[in-house]
């Protein structure tokens, strides 16, 4: 039989309070707790609150990792804490803890906040099945094991808003979807019951708002306490665009589909080549920048490009290995 | 020690917008005796936007890269993180999926070639961490950087998804609290600058599509480091480096305060503490003038 030993160990927690009711500014509490190597984040939340202050505002429920309540941020990164043990934080970051909340501009009263603009990009993306449904059909829709599989993991998420609310984008962009609200849509435009693809789609890849603005920094699959890898299913959105035929020739796709053309003729990238292709007329713009960059060296003219050895063979597999058209 | 000996997959920026990257790469590979074969048969990974639109043609553009690495039998190592996700992703894919592999091998056969999954994929950064060794490179250092505070620049795609990335690490590396860089920097004989931007993103991918969103990631970045009380920064990535090196102007004007700082390649940083000629790490290829030299 294998034995368990409980270790405790001090840890300073810097607790984010703020009530929106009364305080002009948040402030910091600080508490030092004993924590033993059984316990989650939640639980500290929970004896802040029932051993220290009693006014100490968080949101909880199932405690299993299935409501999504509970997550909040330790030391910047988003958390479900209910699910993230107190040891591995102590790993990560030391004995020295910041509890905030997810959004410290969002914040109502300590870490309870103002999700609205979560709910409101998830409702934006029509997050359920559109169909016509026969009142009285003869047998039940089948889907097969292999269709179904095409949801991976999408179908998993909570709502628990960690990705939303570790997405840069998010932070600087209002108007930006976010991960959630993406991996959401693609759970619903992989589902082969569902008959608004395109209309969908439609609404996804329009600029500012849409899957373009995205800057793949792969935070929302580092963050996701349920592994739904949001930046995955944005990538199979994005290959979505150009299979449905909904991508509209801009920036962004012509930037997407101008790699395969840089490849196909060099291997390499055509780095100038490759802005002209994607700006167009915008390529303006980079002037001031670009001729900086050529005095230092930094351009190299498409003549001057040195290709792929072998480039034959990068040449075939282009052809023969496309699977998309633009 | 068996001399070091890997196969350098440049990525398309090493040979185009930061020459400096690639001179003090075979720099500080030359110093340190390690043996860097180039893959010149190597096309573009698809630096993440060739997958937006074709995700297969970008598996097995990227198989093929690999498989020119297994064919020296070495591990292949990548300088630019973006390369570096893209290859150990395709890796990751193909040796966890057979159907995956077997059609990809489909094509590659048309060309003679095949993906088998027998060579690792490191960034260098990495590879002179594991394999060399930070207290090898301590000993070797001759110009300590110990006047400079050094703000790390880890860049995304060396960390994240850290269980990807964490597949080839010998000792894992945390998204959150990454140690790797600091302890190049540490090792160089510089002080490491903590701040909190040093694991986010610089905002290259989006710089065409989303200017606003890229310059404002790129201007925190710098202005974090600045805070920080740095005398400059590092980054591992040339595409981080292009946005914090070129891009002051619209990164000051998106945040609203003026922002700038020097921005070394970790090759040149490390190239500088072993005392590299000079002119062997082009530092006067950057825009923002390196003026501590």
């Amino acid at each position: 039989m294998s034995t368990h030993t409980i270790t405790t160990q001090k840890v300073n927690f810097k607790v984010f309070r703020f009530n929106a009711d009364e305080d002009y500014l948040p402030y910091y509490e600080d508490y030092n707790m004993e924590v033993t190597s059984e316990e989650v984040v939640l639980d500290i939340l929970n004896r802040i609150k029932w051993d220290h202050d009693g006014s100490f505002s968080y949101r909880r429920s199932c405690r299993h990792g299935i409501c999504g309540a509970c997550a909040i941020k330790v030391n910047g990164r988003s958390t479900l804490a209910c699910k993230e043990s107190m040891n591995d934080m102590v790993d990560i970051f030391g004995s020295d803890l910041v509890i905030e909340p997810l959004s410290i501009k969002r914040a109502v009263k300590d870490m309870i906040i103002d999700k609205g603009d979560f709910w409101d990009k998830h409702d934006a993306i029509h997050p359920y099945l559109i169909s016509d449904v026969e009142e009285h059909p003869e047998h039940e829709h089948l889907v097969t094991p292999e269709e179904a599989e095409e949801l991976n993991e999408a179908d998993l998420c909570i709502q628990c808003g960690a990705c939303h609310y570790a997405c840069p984008v998010v932070e600087i962009n209002d108007d930006f979807f976010g991960p959630a609200a993406f991996a959401k849509a693609y759970r619903f435009e992989a589902d082969v019951r569902d008959d608004a693809h395109v209309e969908r789609l439609n609404e996804l890849h329009e600029e500012k708002q849409g899957l373009w603005d995205c800057v793949k920094c792969m935070e929302c699959a580092e963050v996701c306490p349920k592994d739904v890898d949001p930046i995955e299913k944005i990538t199979k959105l994005h290959n979505m665009l150009f299979k449905e035929g909904v991508a509209t020739s801009n920036v962004a796709t012509r930037h997407a589909v101008g790699f395969k053309h840089s490849i196909a003729r060099n291997g390499v990238l055509d780095e100038g080549g490759l802005v002209l292709y994607s700006e167009g007329p915008g390529i303006v713009k980079h002037i001031p920048v670009a001729l900086k960059m050529f005095t230092k060296g930094k351009i190299v003219p498409p003549w001057g490009i040195t290709k792929s050895d072998n480039l034959d063979e990068i040449k075939k597999l282009v052809k023969s290995s496309s699977t998309a058209k633009f | 020690m068996e001399k070091l000996k890997y196969a350098l997959f440049t990525g398309c920026t090493a040979k185009q917008s930061t020459p400096e990257q690639m001179m003090s790469t075979m720099a500080v590979a030359d110093k340190l005796g390690i043996e860097l074969v180039e893959l010149t048969e190597a096309s573009c990974c698809g630096a993440s936007h060739l997958q937006d639109y074709d995700d297969f043609l970008s598996l097995v553009l990227n198989a093929r890269n690999i498989a020119y690495a297994e064919k020296h039998s070495l591990t292949m190592v990548t300088i630019c993180n973006t390369c570096q996700l893209n290859t150990a992703m395709t890796k990751h894919r193909l040796d966890n999926n057979a159907d995956l592999k077997a059609k990809v091998n489909e094509k590659l056969a048309e060309v003679g070639l095949e993906y088998k999954g027998t060579s690792q994929v490191t960034h260098f950064l990495y590879a002179i961490i594991d394999d060399f060794g930070l207290d090898k490179i301590k000993e070797m250092v001759v110009t300590p950087l110990s006047q400079f505070n050094i703000a790390p620049f880890y860049g995304c795609h060396n960390i994240r998804p850290s269980e990807l990335q964490n597949e080839t690490h010998k000792s894992a590396e945390n998204a959150y609290r990454p140690t790797s860089l600091d302890d190049l920097i540490i090792a160089c004989g510089g002080a490491n600058v903590d701040y909190e931007e040093k694991t986010k993103c610089c905002g290259f991918h989006a710089e065409l599509q989303a200017p606003h969103t890229a310059s404002t990631l790129t201007g925190k970045a710098i202005a974090g480091a600045m805070d920080g009380n740095a005398d400059w920064m590092v980054t591992p990535c040339p595409l981080c480096h292009l946005k914090l090196d070129t891009q002051t102007a619209h990164a000051s004007e998106a945040i609203g305060r003026e922002v700038s700082l020097p921005v070394l390649h970790m090759q040149q940083m490390l190239g500088l503490a072993l005392g590299c000629p000079q002119e062997s790490l082009g530092l006067k290829h950057h825009l923002t003038k390196v003026d501590f030299v």
